[in-house]
């Protein structure tokens, strides 16, 4: 019912300049690293990406970012990478912060089919300039529009040929979002079992979301390994 | 003049003080830095849920190393555990949870605080911006907003200012100010100082504060 790709090269192949692309993760986490490094590959120019973070200098959007592929990023927390402080410094990259909250809002609002809404987030702060304040029930709020993408990029822990998704703990983070918000939206998947195997009242994302979707083993770099010493 | 503790013991002495503003049954979100330390020190009876806006209810204690999961982390994007009674969502209904007020305490760090309650915990101009994640959202999003921080910077100027110099981060958000040297509560009055530290006097805070500060009546000295 879907496509299932078999080449990464071929699910980004339709991708052209001047795009812009939403990516699911959290930092390092839940994010589609095969697609990722397909869009390195495939030297499409001129993008506008939309993640909550831009990778680090060597691995994830990193990677996109160290070859000048992105003209401009939309994100809430950058400050993992010294080549997006270069690049912003040197003018070559357009930064648009907006506040965690707000972004996953945005998504979820764009592909939900709302054009804006009214959040309290960024009232009184830089972030509000240029940006409508209404108060309700004598607090204020500022209007922040949906946002929507060309392509939609997401890793899931398992899908079905249905286009069902389901995620793995905190690898699930801004993924639903993004798979809804996307005119075209490909999976990058752990494991691409039969809808059997998928029990409806479990799935994260329904299928209707989601157009394409391709197997991928994940690296699943690890940011700030933390444990605890066995006593 | 206190003698002054090393950093590591003035975080400690921070965070174990920010501990006592919660209460069994609380669900709390402890900002990244100092606040996530607060999480080291909370009592063994109380009970208590830990929200990571990345989408995990029920942080739980560092994972032993043949427990990693690459794929759970908190906000600070260190690996965790998920406690008993820990739930995953999208970022999108973590900070529904969030701006929704259902959290009921958010334990934050600042750079200034003004008496009015505005905060600045996100940028420096001239520096470079690394982004503010979701502290926008989080001091709309609890019930109490408690900013813990050094007194002063690092240049001995005060950092609870009369009105922020630096960006803010929300206006009028704070609840309470810990720092190493007192609790103070921002009210309609304006700044209260409800607590002072071992070590120091009301007139060293006073001194040390650039807004003005009032003295609450069941003021307690030496009280951490």
């Amino acid at each position: 019912m879907k496509t299932i790709y078999t080449s990464f090269q071929e699910a980004v192949k339709r991708i052209e300049d001047y795009s812009t692309i939403m990516v699911g993760g959290f930092g390092l986490v839940g994010i589609p690293e095969n697609l990722i490094k397909a869009l390195v590959e495939s030297e499409v120019k001129h993008l506008t990406v939309i993640s909550n973070n831009c990778g680090v200098d060597d691995w994830g959007l990193g990677l996109l970012l160290k070859n000048k592929q992105i003209d401009k990023m939309i994100g809430s927390y950058v400050g993992e990478n010294k080549e997006f402080e270069r690049q912003v410094l040197e003018g070559e990259l357009e930064v648009e912060l907006t506040p965690q909250g707000t972004l996953a809002e945005r998504i979820r609002a764009g592909g939900a089919g709302i054009p804006a809404f009214y959040t309290p987030a960024g009232v009184g702060t830089p972030i509000a300039e240029g940006k409508e304040v209404r108060s309700f029930d004598g607090k204020e709020y500022l209007l922040q529009t949906g946002l929507t993408a060309d392509y939609s990029f997401v890793r899931a822990a398992k899908g079905d040929r249905y286009g069902n998704l389901i995620y793995n703990k905190t690898a699930r983070n801004f993924n639903p979002m993004i798979a809804t918000a996307g005119k075209v939206t490909i999976a990058e998947v752990e494991a691409l079992v039969e809808p059997e195997e998928m029990n409806p009242d479990h799935i994260h994302t329904p299928g209707i979301y989601v157009q394409g979707l391709i197997e991928g083993i994940q690296e699943k770099r690890i940011e700030r390994l933390t444990v605890r010493q066995e006593a | 003049m206190a003698v002054q503790l090393d950093k590591a013991l003035t975080r400690e002495k921070i965070a174990k003080r920010a501990e006592r503003e919660i209460e069994s049954g609380y669900y709390v979100n402890l900002g990244i830095g100092i606040p996530t330390m607060v999480a080291n020190f909370i009592q063994e009876q109380k009970e208590i849920v830990l929200q990571s806006e990345n989408g995990l209810l029920g942080i739980g204690r560092s994972p032993y190393e043949d427990e990693v999961d690459p794929d759970l982390i908190n906000a600070g994007k260190e690996t965790v555990t998920a406690a008993p009674g820990a739930s995953y969502c999208s970022s999108a209904e973590s900070f529904a949870m969030i701006r929704g007020e259902h959290l009921d305490l958010a334990i934050l760090g600042g750079m200034e605080v003004a008496e009015n309650g505005d905060l600045a915990n996100w940028m420096i101009p001239g520096k470079m911006i690394k982004g503010m994640g979701g502290a926008m959202d989080i001091v709309h999003g609890a019930k109490k907003i408690v900013i813990i921080m050094d007194h002063v910077n690092k240049h001995g100027a005060p950092k609870i200012l009369k009105s922020c110099t630096l960006p803010l981060t929300g206006k009028g958000v704070v609840d309470r100010i810990i720092t190493d040297r007192a609790v103070i509560d921002v009210t309609d009055e304006g700044l209260v100082l409800v607590e002072v530290a071992e070590g120091w006097t009301v007139d060293e805070i006073k001194e040390s504060t650039e807004s003005d500060l009032k003295v609450s009546e069941s003021l307690l000295n030496t009280s951490y």
